[in-house]
């Protein structure tokens, strides 16, 4: 139940993350200077943290989402079933979100 | 929005009174948007691991090498179907959240508006600047 909230939460969170989201993108087509102001924020601590939490956001949104989509199919009603898929989408999002990010150190995003 | 002016509502009706509200809810639109968001959900589960793969591509480049790999055309498509499927799809989460919290009508109508103004104005600058890099100038 506790879920349900969390699901609408990282909603909300990942429509506000798409402004920077577009500002990126936006910045990328205008040039050098434009682009280091994006690379200033993502690589400050807070901008990182906030990069962080909106991979978090989007990856639990994702299996929390699919979650509902196997609701939609008629499955996983049963107790243990709604345990099981709850748990997942929960560790499953936490565990994609460090993946990612060791990719990305790994590629050289630190730098 | 409010149910009861749409689809033609008429003083005389052989239709029930459940007939003419049914589907409708609190969106007036009935289940339209629901099934819209299952597929917008659908498409971004598929698109979701070319985004991350296209991302990490961008990671620890200049401005120069990340605008030309967002403006290969491959790459761009898979951009603009994300950044559609998301817009669509934000936009109707956030439209419920509304519906379900906003209780002034007016208040209502007001956010429900900005909220298409806010979903539409994001993704028309996202794809700006994708069609921008994939045209190169």
């Amino acid at each position: 139940m506790t879920m349900s909230i969390v699901h609408r939460a990282t909603g909300i969170a990942l429509y506000s993350g798409t402004l920077l989201l577009a500002w990126w993108l936006i910045a990328c087509a205008a040039g050098p200077a434009a682009y280091a102001n994006v690379q200033a924020f993502t690589g400050s601590w807070i901008g990182r943290l906030i990069v962080f939490g909106y991979t978090w956001a989007l990856m639990h949104h994702l299996l929390s989402g699919v979650r509902h989509f196997v609701w939609d199919l008629g499955y996983g009603f049963k107790t243990a079933d709604r345990e099981w898929l709850t748990w997942a989408a929960l560790i499953g999002g936490i565990v994609l979100t460090v993946l990612l990010w060791v990719i990305a150190y790994s590629m050289g995003v630190a730098r | 929005m409010s149910g009861d002016n749409a689809h033609g509502a008429q003083k005389s009706s052989m239709r029930t009174p459940i007939g003419k509200v049914r589907k409708l809810g609190p969106a007036g639109s009935g289940t339209s948007d629901f099934w819209r968001q299952r597929i917008t959900g659908v498409a971004m589960t598929l698109l979701i691991l070319p985004t991350i793969v296209v991302i990490m591509m961008l990671l620890g480049r200049n401005q120069a090498a990340a605008a030309q790999i967002l403006g290969s055309p491959l790459i761009s498509l898979i951009m603009i179907l994300f950044i559609i499927a998301s817009a669509i799809h934000m936009k109707i989460g956030m439209q419920v959240v509304i519906e379900d919290y906003v209780q002034n009508e007016k208040l209502k109508l007001v956010t429900v508006m900005a909220n298409n103004f806010f979903s539409i104005a994001v993704a028309l600058a996202a794809i700006f600047a994708i069609f921008k890099m994939a045209s190169g100038v």
